[in-house]
């Protein structure tokens, strides 16, 4: 063994000794569904898509990570994850940007959820119908989000949290061919966070 | 040996890849995006983001930008949201590079790649990884994750 290769054969050691502790698991989510996570290691992919389940670095080998062990290799890191954010609902009267009746009260409990939370932020996200164009659904859309977010903010939100996106017709509540009149579609979803 | 040779020098760059990327942040006056990525939402204990070389505030409230690096000690935690709705947190002892992060409000469309360069993170995917599964990365000394929407965490010893 020339000196070149012992000294890569000993960063390799030294290398997998470093890695020999990572660990990655996966966790069911609130509502109990379990999604996936690839993980791609020296050239091998392990799909990790069981609630618990578990691997560690340099191996392909995955088990299920007893709750006690998750709580006392993560217990601290879990602790700190923000709650998740919560949507909800306007409807719009067709092609405006005026406010069905009756969204009072909404707007009163998502006004009461982004006090209560820690650094709390709205997203006002603009939907429509799939009547029209993509473009001109973007600006219906957009114009929509601008129109909710006008009336937070005269309510006293602070102008800072707010974050404006508008979404078209990409993302439906009842799925339609074009075209189609849908007024559940015609809405802004407000997600606080 | 060959072979030998080729894997450990790939594994080698790929565990010093990180610490490479931290030396990278603290001294290159990178180009940051201009809007911020997230927010700080819970912190506790020390709590710091590295950002172009200075160690900014990390208390609730405080903006996170894409090549921030946040870092914890022995008593510090941090928990943190993103603009399209992921949420990421770190126990003690941890430190993670926010490497890159685009995301497009109308499409969707984007990516988020971070490294946890040691310490544990907990993670929940947001609207990035429903759009495009495996768009959110997490790199660590000795894997790459791809996330296809999920809650999953991550310990890297060093």
């Amino acid at each position: 063994m020339t000196l070149k290769n012992f000294l890569y054969t000993g960063a390799l050691a030294v290398t997998l000794s470093g890695c020999a502790g990572d660990m990655f698991v996966v966790l069911p989510h609130e509502d109990g569904s379990v999604g996936s996570v690839v993980v791609h290691q020296n050239g091998k992919d392990t799909v990790l898509d069981k609630a618990n389940s578990a691997v560690k670095a340099g191996d392909s080998k995955t088990f299920t990570l007893a709750s006690k062990d998750i709580e006392q290799r993560f217990g601290r890191a879990l602790t700190g994850l923000p709650p998740a954010a919560r949507s909800y609902t306007l409807y719009f009267k067709e092609g405006t940007v005026t406010l069905e009746d009756g969204s009072a009260p909404v707007m009163e409990e998502m006004r009461k959820d982004v006090a209560s939370r820690k650094a709390g932020e709205i997203m006002v996200i603009g939907h429509t119908d799939r009547v029209g164009t993509l473009t001109n659904n973007d600006l219906l859309a957009y114009g929509r989000a601008v129109a909710v977010s006008d009336l937070l903010i005269a309510g006293g939100i602070n102008r800072d949290t707010v974050i404006i996106a508008g979404r078209g017709e990409r993302e439906p509540i009842v799925a339609t061919d074009d075209e189609v009149e849908e007024p559940r579609n015609r809405r802004v979803e407000i997600s606080v966070r | 040996m060959k072979p030998i040779i080729t894997v450990s020098l790939k594994s080698v760059t790929f565990c010093l890849g990180a610490a490479l990327l931290a030396v990278a942040l603290g001294g290159a006056p990178s180009a940051l995006a201009a809007d911020s990525i997230g927010l700080v939402k819970t912190s506790s204990g020390a709590v710091s983001i590295n950002r172009d070389g200075q160690k900014v505030d990390a208390a609730a409230g405080a903006k996170l930008y894409q090549s921030d690096q946040v870092v914890t000690g022995n008593d510090g935690a941090v928990g943190m949201t993103f603009i399209d709705n992921s949420r990421l947190s770190l126990g003690a002892n941890s430190a993670l590079a926010l490497e890159r992060f685009r995301f497009n409000t109308t499409t969707h469309e984007g990516e988020f790649i971070s490294s946890v360069q040691k310490g544990t993170l907990a993670a929940v995917s947001g609207k990035i990884a429903k759009q495009t599964p495996e768009a959110m990365k997490v790199r660590t000394p000795s894997a790459i994750l791809g996330v296809r929407g999920t809650k999953f965490l991550v310990s890297v010893e060093k």
